[in-house]
């Protein structure tokens, strides 16, 4: 097991720069996800750490030894393929061997060691199948199996869980964090999945243009996003756009709103505001004064999406939807067409730098 | 319910009509080779006194020992070369790529006539002469297209991420190559090889130019012998060619499974 280290790295194809001085921090036992859409970088960025690439510079280093010229086969590293990549002229078992195998490992132990990787992902009784017997999900283990039995210092996963059917993904995103935390490997995980990102990891990277957009636990990113593609591409957010007034921003129509206390910008500059839906109250009418959640719209229902536990409101005002998620408590539904009132904390408001 | 049944039925006469055109020759052949007549003279009179007689035609024997010899070691040459080439082909991307592929076709189509002029010339210019030798040559440089394009069309079905999943669990190339590439691209390689051998086997033309005397293939053999005059044991060594080429094919389908992948 060892942390790997990702210093300034660069890589460009042509004229395309694919990573743009990338440095990230993965420590020893975590689990991360790489999210971003396709194009971000994100798979090249894997590749440099699996050694199938090499940076045009900067550093990566795995347990503290410098690899960024070290070939894949010599990397110790194991890596599990968007489509698993299983050898179809071998068995479950052999496949699983295999890494032991070409290290020259006795049979005994490639046996032992066979048998303990497919208990572990609870394949035990299948070793003797040819991957085209198997379904998608135990293919899917046959790969984690195979990539995780040559003990490798870290375990890297390209969008290991695109190809399977929604309900076979929760199975398997819980399945993955039980196996990940039983052997404690550092896990690299690439996915366009913000929810499979969100659910699964530590912490998370955020890449866009082969950069490198914000960095950390779930739930900073999700609740303190430092730009506006941060908040709308992990969740969905309402972005609101004007002039910085310190602790908030002013909209073009004069309507002030206001961020958390903390945040401070130069007064006078473009800045914006992003809300998260669920954090928006709706109600049809203003009620009392209510300081807690001083910021307030108002607006005209357009369109109501309802989702059994929650129902998503769209809210016109002033030319911009706002998109609001209200949970199923029984209470009375708003009809389309309905004028509103949306309320929401200063404290639920992020402001963001123009940039 | 009238006209299916009609057009089934015209569809297997069809089917027999098409197999009788393409053995109906060949079994004609066979069975003269058991008659006692010379001159196709009927009735049919059983004998194996051709097959006897071909076993006392030293010439004939030792033209085919040279046609087996060469077509094994043509196809043995030709597979080696032919797959580390495709391979290569494959794997790496170099200036150049797209038109050495193109020049690949080229000798395919090029008549054999004019390909075997060619070496004939050229094989004196550089002191090769004729001979054996000279005519294994030519087999190889015939035979080589014909793997490349087998093989290559083969691995155009290989998934490259196998190659990359087998070198992130330590494989170093050897090992991927022989453990994970070579296994599929196993019957491309056997196609192309028998390819290769039928393409040396059957070989004439150029065999013909580069032939001497006594160093000669069965092909140049036969035509030959059928100058000086016929004999039933033509008949004799064509039906052992045949019966031992159609079980080398039927064998070589059995038990790779062309087409199918399991």
């Amino acid at each position: 097991m060892a942390g790997v280290q990702v210093s300034n790295v660069s890589r460009s194809f042509g004229a395309h720069k694919a990573l743009d001085d990338v440095s990230i921090d993965f420590a020893d036992g975590g689990f991360y996800a790489l999210l971003g859409p396709s194009g971000s970088g994100k798979t090249t960025l894997l590749r440099q750490i699996a050694g199938f690439d090499f940076p045009d510079s900067g550093r990566i280093s795995i347990g503290g030894e410098s690899v960024e010229r070290v070939p894949v086969e010599k990397r110790r590293i194991g890596m599990v393929f968007q489509n698993y990549a299983l050898f179809p002229n071998m068995s479950v078992a052999d496949n699983v061997a295999f890494g032991l195998s070409v290290r020259g490992e006795a049979k005994a132990v490639i046996a032992t060691e066979v048998q303990r990787a497919l208990d572990l992902v609870q394949l035990g009784k299948l070793g003797g199948r040819r991957p085209h017997q198997l379904s998608g999900g135990q293919r899917q283990r046959v790969a984690l199996a195979r990539a995780i039995v040559t003990k490798p210092r870290v375990l890297l996963l390209d969008e290991p869980l695109g190809a399977l059917d929604k309900a076979l993904r929760v199975d398997m995103q819980i399945e993955l964090k039980r196996i990940q935390r039983e052997i404690g490997i550092t896990t690299i995980f690439v996915t366009h999945d913000q929810e499979e990102a969100l659910t699964m990891s530590d912490r998370i990277g955020i890449l866009r243009d082969g950069r490198l957009v914000q960095e950390g636990p779930p739930e900073e990113i999700y609740d303190r996003p430092k730009s506006e593609f941060a908040a709308t591409f992990l969740g969905d957010a309402n972005i609101f756009r004007g002039d910085t007034t310190g602790n908030g921003i002013r909209l073009p129509d004069g309507t002030a709103i206001a961020a958390g206390a903390g945040a401070k910008l130069a007064a006078g500059a473009k800045a914006s505001c992003a809300v998260r839906p669920e954090r928006i109250r709706i109600a049809t009418d203003a009620g009392a004064p209510d300081t807690a959640n001083a910021n307030m719209l108002k607006g005209q229902v357009s369109k109501r999406i309802f989702a059994g536990n929650n129902s998503t409101y769209f809210v016109e005002r002033a030319g911009q939807t706002l998109k609001v998620i209200v949970q199923n408590t029984g209470a009375d539904r708003l009809a389309e067409g309905q004028d509103v009132v949306l309320r929401w904390s200063p404290e639920s408001t992020v402001l963001i730098a123009a940039g | 319910m009238m006209t299916t049944r009609i057009l089934e039925w015209l569809g297997r006469l069809y089917i027999w009509l098409l197999l009788a055109f393409l053995y109906l020759p060949i079994i004609i052949m066979a069975l003269m080779s058991f008659n006692v007549s010379p001159f196709y003279q009927l009735p049919f009179e059983w004998t194996t006194e051709w097959y006897a007689s071909l076993w006392q035609n030293d010439q004939l024997i030792l033209a085919t020992w040279n046609s087996i010899e060469i077509a094994v070691i043509t196809t043995i040459i030709c597979v080696v070369l032919g797959s580390a080439a495709s391979l290569a082909l494959y794997r790496h991307e170099f200036r150049g790529k797209k038109f050495l592929q193109a020049l690949l076709f080229p000798p395919i189509a090029i008549p054999w006539l004019i390909t075997g002029t060619a070496m004939l010339i050229f094989f004196f210019g550089v002191g090769i002469g004729r001979g054996l030798f000279a005519i294994l040559l030519g087999h190889v440089a015939l035979a080589l297209p014909y793997v490349i394009v087998v093989v290559s069309a083969r691995l155009q079905t290989f998934a490259p991420e196998l190659e990359e999943a087998a070198r992130s669990l330590g494989a170093n190339q050897w090992q991927v190559t022989n453990r994970v590439t070579l296994p599929w691209i196993m019957p491309g390689v056997i196609a192309g090889g028998l390819f290769a051998f039928a393409v040396s086997f059957d070989q004439f033309v150029v065999s013909y130019f580069l032939a001497t005397p006594g160093q000669t293939t069965l092909p140049v053999e036969i035509y030959a012998a059928i100058r000086k005059g016929f004999t039933p044991e033509i008949n004799a060594v064509s039906t052992i060619i045949i019966v031992v080429s159609m079980a080398l094919m039927l064998l070589t389908a059995r038990f790779f499974k062309f087409g199918g992948e399991k």
